[in-house]
Formats: C-alpha cells, sequence, structure tokens
C-alpha cells in the first residue's frame, strides 16, 4: 500500500456519472476478478493487491496449482506477462521491479528450452529454476510471518496498560487555582494601565456579550491564551466583565484552564463533552 | 526511569541505614516473601514501562532471582483469581495490564478504536528484518522482491526498527534491527519469543494467498 510499485496504487476510479458508463476500478483483496456491475452497468474490474513480483508470480502458481518446485516456466511466464499487459492496459503503473521479474523469467524460459551441454558433467546438472522457486519460498515464508505479526499485533490492541501517572510534568491540567489566575488579571491590568493614554467612549459590553465573545474565540482557537482575550478589553470596566466572564465559563463547566508550566500561560479549553 | 530508581534505592539506602544504627548488622533489614511480593506488586503497577526484574531486585535490595520467583507466584495469584488484569512478562521486564477479553469495556470507556494498523508492506517489511536483523535495504529488496523505502520510513517513525551500525561492505549500506518498542507492540517477551521462521514452511508449502488479507 506505501509502495508505489503495487498497483492498487494508482488504480484510478472512473468518474461517478453512470451515464458514462465506464468501467470502475476497484482493487481489493487478492483475487483478481471481473464483475458486471448491474446496479450501474458498468463493468468492475478487481485486480489483486500484490506487493511486487514474487507475489504476483506467487499468485500466479498457486492458482494455477502447480508444483512449486516443478515451475511450468512457459505457462507461467505467458500469465506473468498477460498479467502485465492487463496492468499496463487498465493504465497502472507498472513499477521497475515487475519488468526485471518479467525479464529474468522469459530468460529462465529460454534457459529450460536449450538442450543441455552435452559436455557438462552430470553431477553438476542444476535446474535453473532453483534460485527462483527459493525466492519465492523465502518471500511465502515471510508473507506467513507477516501475517504472524499481524495477529499479535491485533491481540495486542486489546491489552491496556494502566495510563500515565499525574505529575506536573505530563499533566499540564493541574487545576490552575485561583491565585494564578488573578496573578495573571494583576498583570494584565497593570499593563494596560501603562498602555491606555486616552479612553475612548464606547459602549459598554454586557456580561453575556463578553461571554459569547469568549466562547467564540475559545471554539474558534480551540486553544486560548488568556492574556489575548484580556487584551481585546479596552477599558478597565470590560476587563472585569472579562474575567467574571472566565469564571462564569469555568464555573459552567464549559472551558478548563490550564498552565503547561509554573507560571506559563493560562490556556482555555472548551471542556471535552464528557 | 532508571535514574530515577536508582536515586530511589539511595534514598532507600540511607534511610535503611539511619533505622538500623541501633542494630547489630549495618545495611538493609531482610524483606519477607510477602512483603517483596507486595512491593514488587506495586513496582509493576505504577512502572511506566515494563519493568524488569533486575531493577526491583536493586530497589528492594534482594536476590534478582528472588524477584523472579516472586513474581511468577504474583502471576499465579492473578490467574487463580481470574482477574480482569494480568502480570505479564514483556520487552524484558514486567507489566499490569488488562485482559484482551475485556477489551470491548475497556474501549467503550476509554472511547478508542483499535488504532491503524501497519499496511501488509510495511508487515512483511518488519518481518524481514524481525527474522534476519541486523539486515541492509539491499538486502530486504532481495527478500521482498520490492523496493519498501516508504515501509522504512514508517516504520522507523513508529519507532518500530532503529539502525544498527553500518555492515562492513562496498557503501558501508545502514543495517537495521528491531527494537524495544517492537517487542512491546508486538507483545513478545525477547526476540526468542518469535516463532522460527522455518515454523513457517509448512504454511509456505501449501497454502494458498486466500484469508491472508483482510
Amino acid at each position: 500500500m506505501e509502495d508505489n510499485n503495487s498497483p492498487e496504487m494508482t488504480a484510478v476510479p472512473a468518474p461517478e456519472s453512470a451515464s458514462q458508463a465506464p468501467a470502475t476500478i476497484t482493487v481489493t483483496g487478492a483475487e483478481p476478478k471481473i464483475r458486471p456491475d448491474h446496479e450501474n452497468d458498468r463493468l468492475k474490474i478487481t485486480l489483486g493487491e500484490f506487493e511486487g513480483p514474487l507475489d504476483l508470480l506467487l499468485y500466479l502458481i498457486r492458482q494455477d496449482q502447480v508444483n512449486i518446485y516443478d515451475i511450468p516456466v512457459a505457462r507461467i511466464t505467458d500469465e506473468y506477462l498477460r498479467y502485465l499487459n492487463l496492468m499496463q492496459e487498465l493504465d497502472l503503473s507498472v513499477a521497475g521491479d515487475f519488468l526485471v521479474m518479467a525479464a529474468q523469467l522469459i530468460e529462465l524460459k529460454s534457459r529450460m528450452l536449450l538442450p543441455r551441454d552435452p559436455l557438462a558433467v552430470e553431477e553438476e546438472e542444476f535446474d535453473p529454476r532453483a534460485d527462483l522457486v527459493n525466492r519465492l519460498l523465502e518471500h511465502e515464508k515471510f508473507k506467513a510471518a507477516a501475517q504472524m505479526l499481524w495477529s499479535r499485533a491485533t491481540v495486542e490492541q486489546a491489552v491496556f496498560t494502566r495510563a500515565e501517572t499525574e505529575t506536573d510534568k505530563n499533566n499540564p491540567e493541574v487545576a490552575v487555582g485561583l491565585f494564578d489566575l488573578l496573578t495573571v488579571f494583576q498583570k494584565i491590568l497593570a499593563r494596560h494601565k501603562e498602555e491606555v493614554l486616552m479612553e475612548i467612549e464606547r459602549e459598554e459590553i454586557t456580561m453575556a456579550e463578553m461571554i459569547e465573545r469568549l466562547r467564540n474565540m475559545v471554539r474558534s482557537a480551540g486553544e486560548l491564551n488568556l492574556i489575548t482575550f484580556f487584551e481585546r478589553a479596552s477599558s478597565r470596566r470590560e476587563l472585569v466583565v472579562a474575567f467574571l466572564s472566565v469564571l462564569e465559563l469555568v464555573r459552567l463547566g464549559e472551558i478548563s484552564l490550564l498552565q503547561r508550566e509554573t507560571f506559563g500561560a493560562i490556556i482555555a479549553r472548551a471542556t471535552n463533552p464528557a | 526511569m532508571r535514574e530515577k530508581a536508582k536515586a530511589a534505592a539511595a534514598t532507600d539506602d540511607t534511610r535503611a541505614n539511619d533505622l538500623s544504627l541501633d542494630e547489630a548488622v549495618p545495611g538493609h533489614r531482610e524483606i519477607g516473601a510477602a512483603e517483596l511480593k507486595s512491593v514488587a506488586e506495586a513496582l509493576i503497577f505504577v512502572a511506566e514501562e515494563p519493568i524488569s526484574a533486575k531493577i526491583i531486585a536493586e530497589l528492594v535490595d534482594v536476590d534478582e532471582d528472588n524477584v523472579r520467583n516472586i513474581i511468577t507466584k504474583l502471576v499465579a495469584e492473578y490467574e487463580a483469581r481470574s482477574s480482569g488484569l494480568q502480570v505479564r512478562e514483556i520487552a524484558g521486564g514486567w507489566q499490569i495490564a488488562t485482559r484482551p477479553e475485556h477489551h470491548e469495556h475497556v474501549r467503550a470507556y476509554l472511547k478508542s478504536r483499535p488504532s491503524a494498523k501497519l499496511s501488509l508492506a510495511s508487515l512483511e517489511t518488519l518481518a524481514v528484518i524481525a527474522y534476519k536483523q541486523p539486515i541492509t535495504i539491499p538486502e530486504i529488496l532481495e527478500i521482498r522482491g520490492v523496493q519498501s523505502p516508504s515501509a522504512i520510513k514508517t516504520l522507523l517513525d513508529k519507532r518500530l526498527i532503529v539502525t544498527k551500525g553500518r555492515k562492513e561492505t562496498v557503501g558501508r549500506p545502514m543495517m537495521y534491527g528491531t527494537s524495544k518498542e517492537f517487542l512491546i507492540q508486538f507483545g513478545l517477551k525477547d526476540l526468542s519469543e518469535l516463532p522460527s521462521i522455518e515454523d513457517f514452511q509448512d504454511l509456505a508449502g501449501g497454502e494458498t494467498t486466500e484469508g491472508r488479507r483482510q
């Protein structure tokens, strides 16, 4: 699935409009099938999901139920090439690995056709297929091993260990105390005094409006630094309202406050609906 | 983790020394079997990663074999009373975990789903690395018959494999092997617990590719 050379990667689903009645290519499972999809009046081709040339070759051998130790090279090579052609026709990108195997198969096929060297020593007679057979068997073993790992992981995912112990370090939600909150508030207030040189008359914001503003800010930002929130207040009075609205939303359990480190910024976050 | 354990061991020692000032034998107080079992259980419970018998032995200042025996008893106790928890050996240490048969309820409470599994390509690559480690990328290609750069990357990202130095051959390619995380995620005590690759021979001999995937 992650390797570019598995054919399913480039399987392009046909456009959805049924009027064109194109062939839809769905690539799932190990069995390649062509089956009519009566509902949409389309032809569905399901290709095997092959993890590479060895995988495809193994599939062909198993499908034909031939003895792996005595592979009919000519027949399997033909089938292999036909498969490659099909993949190309379907516009699947055929990775280099598949082509390399094709070349090896053809070479093997020609070597099988050649008469044996009459001068060769009898003992040295060697089945040119042996190398390929060994690779196939080896590959199949690892496929089985992968399957074993898969089942182990499945069982393992059903086993749970204790959650992490709560310490200040790994749990920032060590409830922010009222004192911490006041400290931040005082800091803002002090900064505010320095900054505001001229007060502009503006409509006072009501508590309800302020709560709504806080809600929106938390919702849109996900996590909201309280300093950012307080800094939007344009008057001392508005700051007080802002502070009260924080307290109110905490009381209602809509937001929770957390501090990732001592004296760090206090963050407001929407409480997860439990 | 280990350092914390050592620090704790150190303070334990000094405390033991303080207490035993008026005792004939300086040093630690003998710990009874029942207490040792109880302490071992507490330590296994609180450890974030599987905790080895060695660390427990150092902490409590007893023989490592003692600890091993006592944990075996602990395991049996959990079994005997059909506990929802199990004490199990994993990745060279001990761990307290829920029993797999309770997974539905535990998941319902944690609101968790089984996390995304590894792809087939990654699993096959992992299997090759697990059995042939340390192994280089060209060697993996040779067995799998297919390039697996993204599978390697996934496995590295998930910390299931680690680099194991370079092979002293042309190009000095990097070698890879499985990590402790691999043992944990696949519930293995150690690598020797993996079934022998030759055991898959029979499977390989006859089975079709059917049922290999879901």
